[in-house]
């Protein structure tokens, strides 16, 4: 009982011993110090790095698929990758409108679908004011349900709109202040090329897209599926849909998958000519490819570390041998083994720690810079507390391993000889 | 001619040291050299003795041996009632810092801490006194005379004020006994003097002390003085009565001083 007390408090005391005189040594020493800790302190600062930029991109990843809704499916034409098809031309694989027709009833996984076309770029003008290239698009009311891009003035476009096929349309805010439009623009109408449209609803501003496509550059306006087909016979066309959930969101990709292959007569064992994707697959590839650069940088972060664990372990050695005759007299004293030991080893892992504090230090920095560039996009990044942790972690470990046999070589040095160094 | 268990059998104060056959045998190669060849020695609280002989005598040697630095080829090592011979190397670490004090010809003070701290250290791997060790260090070099100096380096000290800081880091554990090597061999005549002034002023005050010197006028100051020749005592005289007792010695090589 006595002993299950003791050992504890003598652990305690061997290490805050050890501590105390770690620090005095390294405080001794401070040039030396630094330069020793600095291959620790790049390690240390570029893995933080790296986890605070993988972070933040994950985390705006993230909010961008929230805003999407994670339960969308896009589906548009794509070249396989063998076959026959392999160089064909966008038009000939292009969907048409019949495609998609019952697709709904075929697809019991997916709750809402909606097709969309690219119409063109048009000059769009009101009164004297006007745009060039402006992306015009239609899309079906159910579009707008599923990509959850709110209308902030007016209406969504309507399943009257759609079946009459309407001159109206959907503008953003920039297009609006473009035009020099009220704010309240409703019921005006502006030349979308020749036509005219009346615009019944203006759009929330299209949030940066990491996936790409992120059009800040060029406005856009939304009009109905059906007018667009009238301004352009054979648009380009795509389609979104949304599964009842997430967990059937497999299903309901391979549902659209057979569904398409029968409708666009694609024989067995031929590929698909279009693909459909569901933000969870795009998701699941995105934390894929983070991963492998955690890896990667973990590599070389590693590596990094290695090189400064074996400056750390040189300036040990070259420690212990300065200071044989210290050591000779600390054992003449009554140090024990473990008391050298872990003296050398606590000065070992100090030095690492501190290494680690710097570098935690810099690679917030670090975080700071990437995140106050703003074309990389990295503005949410952050460095979690488990980096910090794992940081810590590594330090130690390396303070550690490789303070190791410099603190034994001076624990089991001989008092007596080590009092006779010169 | 005194016979050597004279100045044992007159003292009755504590055993302190009891040496029993001791040999120290180094191999260098197929040689054995016997730097310790059946030593039999027994020392007493508050004795202060001299060890001399000339080099290689195995006086260094013994000198390892009683600081529990070394351990016997065979024979046993008795210290305040325990036997040494079987214990571990973390039970004779821990005799050393409780029971012996060193003091080194070279004062062997840690150049980048204050005298105080120089003082403390011992007390750091002691199980006491971690958290008096100011206070008792303070104690200890007020009691050497440096109680004005505690916060000057080694660089700043003069060698005699070293020896000093030294021997406070040396009796700040209260040892049983006080183990110097040549305490003033590194210093000049007046220096030694005061050293040895402070010897004899701690062992008026209790302290059990052995030195080593080759030195006619510090061993003066012990009260018994132990020959050695070939890794055995060749005498063991008292220096109570008859100050001149070098004359009776066969081996002595004197180098007294100028």
């Amino acid at each position: 009982m006595k002993f299950l007390i003791r050992a504890p408090a003598a652990f305690i005391r061997l290490t805050y011993q050890s501590v105390y005189l770690a620090l005095g040594q390294i405080w001794a020493n401070k040039t030396r110090s630094i330069l020793t800790t600095i291959g620790i302190v790049i390690g240390v600062a570029s893995v933080t790095a790296v986890i605070a930029a993988l972070t933040g991109l994950k985390a705006k990843v993230l909010t961008q698929v929230e805003t999407l809704g994670t339960n969308s499916i896009f589906i548009q034409p794509r070249t396989p990758k063998t076959g026959p098809l392999q160089h064909a031309s966008w038009w000939s694989i292009r969907f048409k409108p019949e495609h998609f027709d019952n697709l709904l009833e075929h697809c019991p996984s997916v709750s809402q679908f909606g097709r969309m076309t690219w119409v063109g770029r048009y000059t769009v003008s009101h009164r004297e004011e006007s745009v060039e290239g402006v992306t015009v698009r239609g899309t079906e009311p159910a579009v707008h349900k599923i990509d959850s891009r709110p209308v902030t003035i007016g209406r969504p476009l309507s399943v009257i709109d759609e079946m009459q096929g309407r001159q109206v349309c959907l503008i953003d805010p920039k297009l609006r202040n473009d035009l020099r439009l009220d704010r309240d623009c409703i019921g005006q109408s502006i030349l979308i090329s020749h036509h005219t449209f009346y615009i019944v609803g203006v759009l929330e501003a299209r949030p940066e897209n990491v996936f790409g496509g992120g059009d800040q550059e060029n406005s856009e306006i939304f009009i109905p599926y059906k007018t667009s087909l009238k301004m352009q016979r054979y648009p380009f066309i795509m389609a979104i849909a949304e599964s009842e959930s997430a967990e059937v969101s497999d299903d309901a990709l391979a549902e659209i998958s057979f569904f398409l292959r029968r409708t666009r007569n694609i024989k067995p064992g031929e590929p698909d000519t279009f693909e459909v994707m569901s933000l969870q697959n795009a998701l699941e590839t995105f934390n894929k490819i983070a991963l492998m650069v955690t890896m990667v940088a973990g590599g070389i972060v590693g590596i990094s570390l290695l090189v400064g664990g074996v400056g750390i372990m040189n300036i040990m050695l070259v420690s212990v041998s300065e200071r044989t005759r210290e050591i000779g007299l600390r054992k003449a004293v009554g140090a024990k083994k473990t008391a050298i030991l872990t003296q050398f080893l606590i000065e070992a892992i100090v030095l690492c720690f501190f290494g680690g504090l710097v570098g935690v230090g810099f690679g917030h920095l670090l975080t700071k810079v990437l995140a106050s560039i703003p074309i990389i996009q990295l503005d949410m990044a952050y460095i979690p507390l488990w980096a910090i942790g794992l940081s810590f972690a590594f330090a130690g470990t390396v303070g550690i391993f490789f303070g190791m046999f410099p603190a034994i070589k001076a624990a089991r040095l001989d008092p007596i000889e080590a009092l006779r160094h010169e | 001619m005194i016979p050597v268990m004279q100045t044992v059998s007159n003292k009755n104060g504590k055993l302190i040291i009891r040496l029993q056959d001791v040999e120290r045998i180094y191999k260098v190669g197929v040689e054995h050299i016997h730097a310790l060849d059946g030593i039999n020695l027994e020392l007493f609280e508050n004795e202060y003795v001299a060890v001399m002989g000339p080099s290689g005598s195995g006086k260094s040697t013994l000198m390892n041996v009683l600081g529990c630095l070394d351990r016997a080829t065979s024979g046993s090592y008795e210290l305040d009632g325990e036997n040494t011979t079987e214990m571990t190397d973390a039970s004779l670490a821990r005799v050393r810092n409780e029971r012996i004090g060193f003091v080194f010809q070279s004062f062997e003070l840690l150049g980048q801490l204050s005298a105080l701290k120089n003082v403390e250290m011992p007390l750091i791997y002691s199980k006491n006194g971690w958290w008096t060790r100011r206070k008792r260090a303070k104690n200890v070099l007020e009691r050497v005379g440096l109680g004005d100096r505690i916060k000057h380096r080694p660089n700043q000290l003069s060698g005699g004020e070293k020896q000093r800081v030294a021997i406070a880091r040396a009796l700040v554990c209260n040892p049983s006994i006080l183990l110097a090597d040549e305490p003033t061999g590194n210093l000049d005549s007046k220096t030694s003097d005061g050293i040895l002034k402070l010897f004899d002023q701690l062992h008026q005050e209790g302290q059990t002390i052995i030195l080593v010197t080759h030195e006619d006028f510090v061993a003066h100051h012990a009260k018994r003085i132990i020959h050695m020749k070939d890794g055995q005592i060749c005498s063991d005289l008292s220096n109570n009565k008859n100050p001149r007792n070098k004359a009776v010695t066969q081996d002595s090589t004197p180098e007294e001083k100028v």
